[in-house]
């Protein structure tokens, strides 16, 4: 349980960070810590105690495996899903960059006051 | 500040082409050992594209450029996307869609599982070649901030320069 | 499970300062902190693909936000403070937490997974596909339109990135993009 709610904190700073601060790149680092988060919990969820990865190793015995491996489901979601924040972040990096040949700052305020 | 096409010192230059070649090699057993050992497509990708960045950040565009261009990252990008979407349709040949239909052979084997192995292949190159694209095209198309002005006002004269690199 | 909770105390840390601290540089690193922290979690939890890949990428969003951004405006933000949005995040993620020690009441207990679907996984994954890591078995086989779904959101962003990027078109200007095209007036 305090696993679980330490990690959903880690999320709520992300949040925090996305919904509170100025700067873009600390926007950019806010969306990164959720992501981290939401990985995190769900291989939590899917951690079976005192358990070993899913991968099958020569000579061991197929009921140990099958009863002490850990849920290989959410490993094989999350594994897409990191690679995927990858490019997704390059985009929105991308983005800044636009922005800040535009505007020459990384202030969301300044931005606002400079156009409209 | 100093012109990012030099490269980095000649310690790094050293260190990294000693090193790129284990990184390659690296990534591509991680790439093709997916189905029996931790990895896969997706970590071999990120490893060789890792690579590729490493070649760039110490030798300098120009030379990265030279050996592995942005439109061939592209195209390797629409290729492996392509190549995972032909396994996928080959599933036809038995029946549907994302069939398994090459003989699964025995476990523990380099060439088992079907066709784990060549999608793992084809997403590797995907993943690799669109990663290192996108890094190229951080460091080429957003130069145009980089080399000029600090505050983005000297783009005028920055221009020019900038358009010739590119034909480069 | 101390180590774990170890772990997380650190990368909240870590996340704190990346969030509170005034210069970009230190921000970028602190969370590079939280992401090897990640990585190390991921081997604890028995995710051995997992930590592998997130080193790796850990790494790469550093080259990309330190050559992409800090480069070019590394300057110190100035503390300029909005108190009302402060104070009201502050009290709807307090809200936030709330709710979610609630919901996870529900949860079945940590290190009890429920595995219903994983079970078939695991019993019959090394016949079925002939691969012995589950995971890619998952991953390639019996998911394998869900990854094709992510390759696509891949491809996707990696375009837009392309795009966003490339202010200059590939075609010069020339003589033919001015002419007229379409029904001329005197027709």
């Amino acid at each position: 349980m305090i696993v679980y709610l330490l990690t959903t904190f880690l999320f709520v700073l992300g949040l925090y960070c996305l919904v509170a601060k100025k700067n873009i790149i600390k926007k950019i680092i806010g969306v990164i810590t959720m992501e981290y988060a939401a990985n995190l919990f769900l291989i939590l969820v899917g951690y079976k105690a005192r358990g070993i990865a899913p991968i099958l190793t020569k000579g061991a015995s197929k009921t140990e495996f099958v009863t002490k491996s850990v849920d290989p489901l959410p490993q094989a979601l999350v594994l897409t899903a990191i690679v995927i924040g990858l490019g997704t972040i390059a985009l929105m990096v991308a983005l800044c960059i636009r922005l800040y040949e535009r505007y020459g700052t990384f202030d969301m305020s300044e931005i606002r006051r400079l156009r409209g | 500040m100093t012109e990012p096409d030099e490269g980095m010192t000649l310690i790094v230059k050293t260190i990294g082409r000693l090193v790129l070649n284990f990184i390659l090699l690296f990534g591509i057993y991680i790439i093709l050992y997916g189905h029996l050992t931790p990895g896969g497509g997706f970590p071999g990708g990120v490893i060789v594209a890792t690579g590729f960045i490493l070649l760039m950040l110490s030798f300098g565009r120009r030379i990265a450029l030279k050996k592995f261009g942005d439109l061939a990252a592209s195209l390797l990008d629409n290729l492996g996307a392509l190549a995972f979407l032909i396994v996928a349709f080959l599933g036809f040949v038995g029946g549907y869609f994302f069939l398994n239909f090459i003989d699964r052979g025995t476990p523990f084997d380099l060439f088992s599982a079907g066709t784990l192995p060549l999608s793992n292949i084809a997403i590797g190159l995907k993943v690799s070649a669109s990663l290192y694209g996108v890094f190229v095209a951080l460091a080429i198309f957003g130069k145009a901030i980089v080399g000029g002005d600090r505050t983005g006002k000297g783009k005028a004269e920055g221009e020019p320069a900038n358009s010739q690199e590119q034909k480069g | 499970m101390l180590l774990m909770i170890f772990l997380l105390i650190f990368m909240n840390i870590g996340a704190i300062i990346a969030i509170e601290t005034k210069y970009l540089l230190s921000s970028v690193i602190s969370i590079g902190a939280v992401g090897f922290g990640v990585s190390i979690m991921f081997l604890l939890l028995g995710a051995p693909d997992l930590a592998i890949t997130q080193v790796v990428v850990e790494i790469l969003i550093l080259i990309i936000l330190i050559r992409g951004t800090i480069r070019l405006d590394n300057t110190a933000i100035e503390k300029y403070r909005d108190t009302f949005a402060m104070v009201a995040s502050l009290i709807f993620f307090g809200l936030f937490l709330t709710f979610a020690y609630v919901a996870f009441k529900a949860l079945p207990e940590f290190g009890h997974p429920l595995m219903r679907v994983s079970r078939e996984y695991l019993q019959h994954g090394v016949e079925r596909t002939g691969a012995t890591n589950i995971v890619m078995s998952v991953v390639l086989d019996y998911r394998a339109y869900d990854t094709l779904g992510e390759a696509t959101v891949l491809f996707t962003s990696i375009v837009g990135a392309f795009v966003v990027l490339r202010s200059q078109g590939r075609k010069k200007v020339g003589e033919e993009d001015t002419t007229q095209v379409g029904i001329p007036g005197d027709f």
